[in-house]
């Protein structure tokens, strides 16, 4: 146990990772790990091998005739619809399928051999409907409807489905006149990309572990980004109320939005409700983690941008069909964050954006680091290069000139707040040494340079609550209870320095009270959004100002003193009055003996806080008109350089420079590992990651056909840059980055490979096969 | 399927065992002695979040049977940890900021280990091959390039 006199390390710091030296020694727990003894069962999924069928009939009886399995569940046992904001799926499919992996029928067994073998004794008669496998085919007048109760579907005031259609969400923009100046516009571009489906990948499959006591009580460990909006999801769906479901969450092995909201969770719980008293788990293999969980939905983005001859962006009109799968409870917020920050990062006087969600025959799209908004920018920041070009403009310089500032009037009529942008893209244009061309010794070797830009707002509810508690322990140390996740981006090691730095304590002295769990940790809507620093760090700060000032009013009392004059630093009580001090730990529970024996002061310690932003204002429907759209952006900005050798089309890499305006960095070194990984997490997508559908099927889910990026696949050098303009709401002025490092990154590689080989590759990813292919037929159109 | 006695040594501790004949390695650490530091992440033998040293080798312990390694020494993230042979590696990793989710970590250090042991001093290259079945999704990589750079030089 540390003494608590060491030196209080502070906001700024980089302070270690307190869940560094159970992660580096094997002791850290997840999900699969907790030991459930002899009586596990262990649940598989049949599912659906079509992509839209009526299903006619299941037969289970022969599966529930094996010996060793102990329960059978489908579509049957339960009517009710799940979905975090457009309630559209059923836990287990029962009239219909909808796509090649929805779960049709699970079955609980003393083996998981003995459960995949009662999957095969379970008949399934589907009658085939035609499928949709593109959102333009979706959005035909005369396409079958994928859901034809849309329109009784429960969905929330913010989303817009269009019964009759395949359209679950239409969120517009309409600010000023497009069509008139487009007259005004010296150059115009219009293109369109398909941005393709891509998966998460985190190294943990899903796994969740559900018990039903014989009382119906639910208890379900889960690697979880959202303990509780899955406590309330699932309790409502199956009729229960949310205090009767606890969600237990342990530390989560990567989750970049896929372990958000509910996807497969339900399920061993519904089927553990055949089986009470055993906990049932279901561990996703890496092959259903690729085709039937959460996956970045495809895009196909039109876009037209316009500026007069001075390179003032005048026009842009957008259009967006995002191809939400065969259920879109997550995604027609994935459309809506699409449409509101439509404009990119720049100051635009006249917009009109349509952004649609529409149900396909697809895997289901979920939340994706940053959702929307690599795929809104990869096609943005080619247009905005495109622009410059056309002008023969600096396409810095361009930037520069209509990035969005503070004051600006934004395309939903927010007003933009102070922002870091001009100071980012500086940083990484200097970085790459931008305007200087740099040759490769070889020939055969082409050297470019690209810059993208962005911003992005946590997308989410008006009104999500964070909450937190602090309760001091005998020994002076500090118990810091969250409901937020760690899952991986360091959130319990920044929470401790807020804790920490605001109450007098040494970061060493605050434990995160782990699991997280529903019945015991304070509220927090999901570990999601990046809004984990800005919005739970706000609660800790709440709380640990109420257990100071609980603190402080004990010993002035005990002194006879002003709180005023009263102190706490590295653990200690100190009166700059009179000198006095006493530690923590001397009175943190049982309080401090009143002189003579006349009795105590104090007690037990637990301090309490709470936020949510209550300024957030809903949108017009047919305009996207509102007072504050978002709570706020962050911004920044990625440049590279790369090599293409022109002979194999393989690209390499040489300089890559990130920056990001997250406020105020409360550790930087944790931040610019945020922008480490989000960068080569982005470059994979840029230049391997695809899932490829053939009919609705997967062909290539394991990690020899969906190659993610490795090793030797690093640039040769990554710089990363923090800049620092305070956020008004945020603790020390803080703003979240988890997400946004990723999002500009297949923009930036786009542009630098147009700048080293004169050819625009549109959609990613661009493999050395489909950059070699491009060349050649320029070489054929030259030719 | 039949059961096989082997006699394995884990970590240091010679045991007998019976193991059914068609448990993988993996399993047999986490759901039989409960060393649940080596992960699942695939079990295909491609992400490198199982690996373990078989015989002082780094090996996919999904891709390899219990019942094949009667005879064998296997020592994972735990027993590597408490003898210290991973104390170099784990501070770096530490001070490197080379760890966030931390799954993927078990496997990377014990990649990390068997290139130290075979190649005290590698360069940034050899390192990079050598961890190139390790896949991490969190930190973009460069960092644990640095801290098995860091953990070579101490």
């Amino acid at each position: 146990m540390p003494e608590l006199d060491q030196i209080s390390q502070g906001i700024g710091e980089n302070v270690a990772r307190v869940d560094v030296q159970e992660k580096a020694s094997g002791a850290a727990l997840f999900t699969d790990d907790i030991q459930f003894g002899s009586n596990l069962l262990h649940a598989r999924i049949k599912r659906s091998p079509l992509p839209h069928a009526i299903i006619q009939s299941i037969d289970i009886s022969q599966a529930e005739r094996l010996p060793g399995v102990k329960a059978v569940v489908t579509g049957a046992d339960f009517a009710g619809r799940i979905g975090l904001y457009l309630k559209d799926r059923h836990i287990f499919a029962r009239d219909r399928v909808r796509f090649i992996g929805e779960p049709v029928a699970g079955v609980a067994a003393i083996s998981e051999e003995i459960a995949e073998k009662a999957l095969d004794l379970i008949r399934v008669e589907y009658e085939p409907l035609q499928p949709i496998f593109h959102p333009l085919d979706a959005i035909k007048p005369d396409a079958p409807l994928i859901h034809p109760d849309l329109g009784s579907y429960e969905v929330v005031n913010f989303i817009f489905p269009e019964p009759g259609t395949n359209i679950s969400n239409h969120f517009k923009i309409r600010k000023g006149d497009v069509e008139r100046a487009w007259a005004q516009c010296t150059a115009v571009v219009e293109r369109e990309y398909y941005i393709p489906h891509i998966q998460h990948v985190p190294i943990e499959t899903h796994v969740a572990v559900a018990q039903v006591s014989h009382l119906g009580k639910i208890t379900l460990w889960s690697s979880s980004q959202s303990p509780f909006a899955q406590r309330d999801l699932i309790a409502k769906t199956l009729g229960f109320s949310p205090s009767d479901v606890r969600v237990i969450s342990p530390y989560v092995g990567g989750g970049f939005g896929c372990k958000a909201g509910v996807t497969m969770e339900a399920l061993p719980i519904v089927i553990a409700m055949k089986a009470k008293g055993f906990p049932v788990k279901l561990r996703l293999t890496r092959e259903e983690e690729f085709y039937t969980n959460f996956v970045r939905q495809a895009l196909v983005i039109r876009l037209k941008m316009g500026c007069d001859q001075a390179g003032n962006l005048l026009a842009l009109e957008n259009t967006m069909y995002w191809d939400g799968g065969a259920s879109t409870e997550y995604g027609v917020n994935i459309t809506r964050a699409g449409g509101y920050s439509s404009t990119g990062p720049y100051d635009v006087p006249n917009v009109k954006t349509d952004s649609y969600c529409v149900y396909t025959n697809n895997i289901i799209g979920g939340p994706y680091r940053g959702f929307g908004m690599s795929e809104l920018h990869t096609g943005i920041e080619q247009c905005v290069d495109e622009l410059a070009d056309a002008l023969g403009m600096d396409k810095v310089e361009f930037r520069l000139r209509n990035v969005v500032q503070g004051g600006d009037t934004l395309a939903t009529g927010m007003t933009m707040h102070p922002t870091g942008i001009k100071e980012c893209i500086q940083k990484v244009a200097a970085a790459v040494d931008w305007g200087k061309t740099s040759k490769s010794t070889e020939p055969y070797l082409k050297r470019g340079k690209g810059i993208a830009i962005m911003w992005k707002a946590p997308a989410m509810p008006p009104n999500p609550g964070s909450s937190a508690t602090i309760k001091l322990n005998e020994d002076g140390t500090l118990l810091l209870g969250i409901g937020g996740q760690e899952i991986g981006q360091g959130t319990f090691t920044v929470m401790a320095q807020l804790a920490a730095a605001t109450l007098g304590v040494p970061v060493k002295a605050v434990r995160i009270a782990k699991p997280v769990d529903t019945d015991y940790s304070p509220y927090e809507w999901q570990t999601v959004a990046s809004r984990l620093t800005w919005s739970m760090g706000n609660a800790v700060l709440a709380a640990a100002q109420d257990a100071r000032r609980q603190i402080l009013a004990i010993v002035a009392e005990a002194w006879k003193e002003d709180v005023d004059d009263l102190d706490i630093l590295d653990g200690v009580v100190i009166s700059r009055k009179t000198e006095k001090e006493i530690k923590l730990k001397d009175f943190a529970v049982y309080g401090i003996p009143k002189e003579n024996f006349e009795g105590w002061i104090g007690g037990p310690i637990f301090g309490r806080g709470k936020f949510m932003p209550t300024y957030v204002t809903g949108l017009d429907k047919e305009t996207g008109q509102g007072k504050r759209a978002v709570v706020h952006y962050t911004t920044g900005a990625q440049a590279f350089e790369i090599e293409v050798d022109i002979r194999t089309g393989k690209l390499h890499v040489l300089r890559a420079a990130a920056a990001f305006d997250v406020g105020k960095a409360i550790n930087p070194e944790l931040v610019r590992a945020q922008m480490e990984g989000g960068l080569i997490q982005g470059l994979s997508s840029a230049l391997f990651e695809q899932m490829i559908f053939k009919e609705g099927t997967m062909q290539n889910p394991n990690f020899v056909d969906y190659r993610i990026a490795t090793t030797v696949d690093l640039p040769d050098e990554m710089m990363t840059f923090i800049v620092e303009v305070p956020q008004d709401d945020g603790p020390f002025g803080a703003r979240g980055v988890g997400e946004h490092p990723m999002v500009p990154t297949v923009a930036g590689i786009a542009n630098a490979i147009q700048d080293a080989l004169g050819i625009r590759m549109q959609g990613p990813p661009f493999t050395a096969e489909k950059i070699l292919l491009t060349l050649q037929s320029q070489e054929e159109k030259k030719g | 399927m039949a059961d096989q006695i082997v006699q394995m040594t884990v970590n240091g501790r010679l045991e007998q065992y019976r193991i059914p004949q068609h448990m993988t390695l993996l399993r047999f650490l986490r759901e039989m002695l409960a060393l649940t530091g080596t992960k699942n992440g695939c079990e295909a033998g491609e992400c490198g979040a199982c690996t373990v040293l078989l015989n002082g080798e780094p090996v996919n312990s999904c891709l390899v049977l219990a019942v094949e390694c009667d005879g064998a020494t296997v020592e994972t993230v735990e027993g590597l940890t408490e003898r210290g042979a991973l104390a170099a590696l784990q501070q770096t990793f530490m001070e490197e900021n080379a760890i966030q989710c931390g799954f993927c970590t078990p496997g990377m250090l014990i990649s990390a280990y068997a290139l130290l042991q075979r190649s005290p001093h590698p360069s940034d290259q050899e390192i990079k091959e050598a961890l190139v079945g390790n896949l991490c999704r969190c930190t973009g990589y460069e960092r644990i390039v640095k801290a098995v750079r860091q953990a070579a030089q101490a």
